[in-house]
């Protein structure tokens, strides 16, 4: 039920919320390219946005500064774990 | 892969192992709701990462597991149907009902598509007009927007040959049920991440409150699943019994507003037959009227008839977390994942299936 | 075990159902002690010496796709059945199922990668066959091939000669055919650079063979039922276990982000330009030098060891340092959402 991926918006069709235009947009990731359909995103995406994509459909838009800041907090954390295994070597 | 790839890297993850055998101090019983998760724990081998003390419980998440096998043979019925093509996701192709399963229908001549994606099926059902092509749906909060979304365009293009047999169910009305089990003694919660992505965080503050339980919702990767057995087990020694977000990156406290109301527009809650759990109120979803012409139970006058489990088979009780695999009889002898007897062992994140691929190593 | 009454797609997966429908329909009838041995040729020993023999059929679908064809593929791959017993490929015989309908330019296009595969290998067709059967009885084209070789005397390479201390090589990146194909199905429509990696892989098997003499015990090229079949199969031949390293598993990034897309998992992806080679560990270097210098295995890596035991385990140490067990594939891989 929960398998999706993050991936990067490299263009968008359509007009939000008129449904005369298809509701799609195209995301990539490592050079593979989907067609994802944008009905369900919590904000019209732009270009390099990142979206969770389930079964077709974005369902999310990633949210990098987030992403950023743990990233940042798990760096620091293996940073210690390096400094203090060199500490005990020692 | 961006996003994913950093959540999987050895040199955040060992100082996340060390945290957590440091942060455990009693014993804790976690339950990972979502079959994704069970699966995701196995797969990088997370269950010889964890510390002696926690207890990983798997629990209902498991749209196929939970799939009655009434419905199984209503689906087989469907597909067997003249004129009609079935569309799956591959999860359901070998789910037996109480006489086999799409596969073996497909063997005898049934069609049936294995698609990715609800549009696909609809996609399917523009190309082929002389067919009435019935998306066989199964899912949680995760994927029940999307099969909104596919009824509302079918409707914008007039597609009259689509209808959907809807077998959804939502959450937290089963969590409840569950809990509401003495026996079962939770501490702790790992909540599903991209369930929450759509009925957010907040869903949990009930379940929190009502059964002490502590809640995080918990992301996919090794990172994910760590950091959120790190919060467990701080709520745990602190006493805590709270709510609180782990995959940030993709969950807020009140969810995706627009899909929530794009699957209240198409479907509503109705009383609903768990496999394994008995009926549970309002925890099914099925189409409203208003979309009745794609409701392919009407159209095609569905009679549901129900069957009592296989003789032996513990998928109930390994569903409510009471029993693990290894504890039933069946498990790796009568049945495999190549000749399963009940949904845990075919589904692609059964907790059987999963034991009996990834093993205990 | 309980059989299926019908015959499902899964028994043509290549992983457990294929081994059952071997086991309890095939060997019971025509059990002998060459076809006993389930390798990828049969070996028979004649007075000219000691000849490989090998057949297989291809219904794959579509039977064009990025990196090649239906056509390229049975060359390919009948040759390999071959290399991977140690033999020098002298010729193929070529059986066409047609069906009514089928465009006779898509047949001449197949039947030019045909020509282009045994060029390029330098292997002909001798001998060949046609049937049509009538439209919706067939899909297109199907093709049986079967292959003769020879092997040198002293050659002995086999899943049971694989022992403890064996280095396992894997030629190149995992999971490239199989992706391509999934990629393919209708209603996926992923685009981007996935090809199938079709290739003949004899040449690399005889430069090794020269190298180092009696040091590579066991072939196998993991094409239906991926990487993970394949060393399950030897594990349980040779009653060995054998432990690998995923982060040394080459996989291309587009490749592994297409199975996450779709909930696959590459180890059970099929690979049609690849080979396991399992080696004594004094050569291992060595050989992955010489693979490493060869066209046909510029990506080669060392991807595990055999062990003692339990035997007939496979055993994965995952990139997030943890251990998990590696099973045989049981049915035919599928997209899923969970």
């Amino acid at each position: 039920m929960c398998l999706a991926v993050p991936m990067r918006v490299i263009a968008v069709k359509g007009v939000e919320n008129d449904f005369t235009t298809q509701q799609l947009g195209v995301v990539e990731a490592q050079g593979i390219e989907k067609e994802v359909r944008l009905d369900l995103v919590d904000h019209w995406p732009e270009i390099g946005d990142y979206l969770i994509i389930h079964a077709g459909f974005a369902i999310h838009t990633l949210d990098a500064a987030e992403a950023e800041t743990n990233l940042r907090l798990l760096r620091e954390l293996a940073d210690n774990m390096q400094a203090a295994a060199a500490e005990e070597k020692q | 892969m961006k996003y994913v790839s950093e959540y999987r890297d050895k040199k955040f993850i060992d100082p996340l192992v060390d945290e957590l055998r440091r942060t455990i101090d009693r014993p804790l019983r976690i339950m990972e709701v979502c079959g994704t998760h069970t699966m995701a724990i196995f797969r990088h081998g997370l269950r010889s990462l964890m510390p002696e003390g926690l207890e990983l419980i798997s629990g209902p998440g498991c749209p196929v597991c939970v799939t009655s096998s009434a419905h199984i043979d209503g689906f087989i019925d469907v597909a067997s149907r003249d004129g009609v093509r079935v569309a799956i996701f591959g999860d359901l192709y070998r789910v037996p009902g109480s006489h086999g399963s799409l596969a073996k229908a497909q063997s005898m001549g049934a069609q049936v598509e294995v698609v990715y994606s609800p549009m696909d099926a609809l996609t399917l059902a523009e190309k082929n007009p002389q067919q009435m092509v019935v998306f066989l749906s199964v899912g949680f909060e995760t994927t029940i927007p999307l099969v909104a979304a596919t009824i509302l365009e079918a409707e914008r293009r007039q597609v009259d040959n689509f209808t959907v047999f809807s077998t959804h169910k939502i959450m937290p009305p089963a969590l409840s049920a569950l809990l509401g089990d003495p026996e079962l003694r939770l501490d702790g919660l790992l909540c599903p991440g991209h369930v929450s992505t759509i009925i957010g965080a907040a869903a949990y503050e009930p379940l929190a409150a009502n059964y002490h339980l502590s809640c995080v919702v918990a992301g996919f990767e090794p990172v994910d699943v760590l950091q959120a057995l790190i919060m467990l087990a701080r709520q745990g020694r602190e006493g805590r019994a709270e709510v609180e977000n782990a995959y940030g990156r993709a969950v807020d406290w009140q969810g995706n507003l627009r899909a929530q109301k794009l699957m209240h527009d198409v479907f509503e809650p109705i009383d609903c037959q768990w496999r394994g759990l008995g009926t549970i109120p309002a925890s099914g979803m099925a189409i409203r009227e208003k979309f009745s012409r794609f409701d392919a139970e009407k159209r095609f006058n569905i009679r549901l008839t129900e069957t009592p489990e296989p003789k032996g088979c513990l998928c109930g009780l390994i569903l409510k977390g009471r029993k693990n695999p290894a504890d039933c009889p069946l498990f790796g002898g009568r049945c495999t994942p190549l000749n399963p007897v009940g949904p845990c062992m075919v589904s692609s994140e059964g907790t059987c299936a999963a034991h009996y691929r990834y093993g205990r190593a | 075990m309980k059989m299926t009454e019908t015959i499902l797609l899964d028994h043509g997966s290549g992983g457990r159902a294929s081994q059952e429908l071997i086991k309890n329909i095939f060997l019971p009838q025509l059990t002998n002690p060459v076809l006993a041995c389930l390798e990828d040729s049969a070996i028979v020993d004649t007075a000219a010496g000691q000849l490989a023999f090998t057949t297989d059929s291809y219904v794959v679908d579509p039977i064009f796709f990025p990196g090649g064809d239906i056509g390229e593929l049975a060359i390919n791959g009948t040759i390999n059945d071959l290399a991977m017993r140690g033999a020098k490929p002298i010729c193929l015989s070529l059986g066409l199922i047609l069906e009514e309908g089928f465009a006779l330019d898509d047949l001449k296009r197949v039947i030019l990668s045909i020509q282009g595969a045994c060029r390029k290998a330098d292997v002909p067709v001798v001998t060949g066959d046609t049937k049509v059967v009538p439209k919706g009885k067939g899909d297109k084209i199907f093709i049986n091939t079967s292959g003769i070789g020879l092997v040198d005397r002293g050659i002995q390479i086999s899943g049971k000669n694989a022992r403890p201390g064996d280095v396992v090589i894997l030629s190149g990146s995992m999971g490239d055919h199989g992706i391509t194909i999934l990629a393919q199905r209708a209603g996926i429509s992923l685009q981007g650079n996935l090809r199938s990696d079709t290739m003949a892989l004899h040449r690399l098997v005889q430069q090794m063979l020269a190298a180092a003499p009696g040091a590579v015990h066991t072939l196998r090229d993991p094409t239906r039922g991926g990487v993970a079949t394949s060393l399950n199969e030897i594990a349980e031949a040779a009653r060995v276990a054998i432990e690998l390293d995923e982060s040394a598993i080459p996989v291309k990034p587009e490749v592994g982000a297409a199975c996450e897309i779709l909930g696959m998992d590459p180890l059970y992806l099929a690979n049609e330009g690849k080979c396991l080679a399992l080696v004594a560990p004094e050569h291992a270097d060595r050989l992955l030098e010489l693979m490493r210098s060869l066209p046909e295995g510029v990506d080669a890596a060392v991807i595990g060891r055999v062990s003692e035991g339990p035997a007939g385990r496979v055993l994965l140490k995952t990139a997030a340092g943890g251990t998990r067990i590696v099973s045989s594939l049981t049915g035919e891989p599928l997209p899923r959402i969970c």
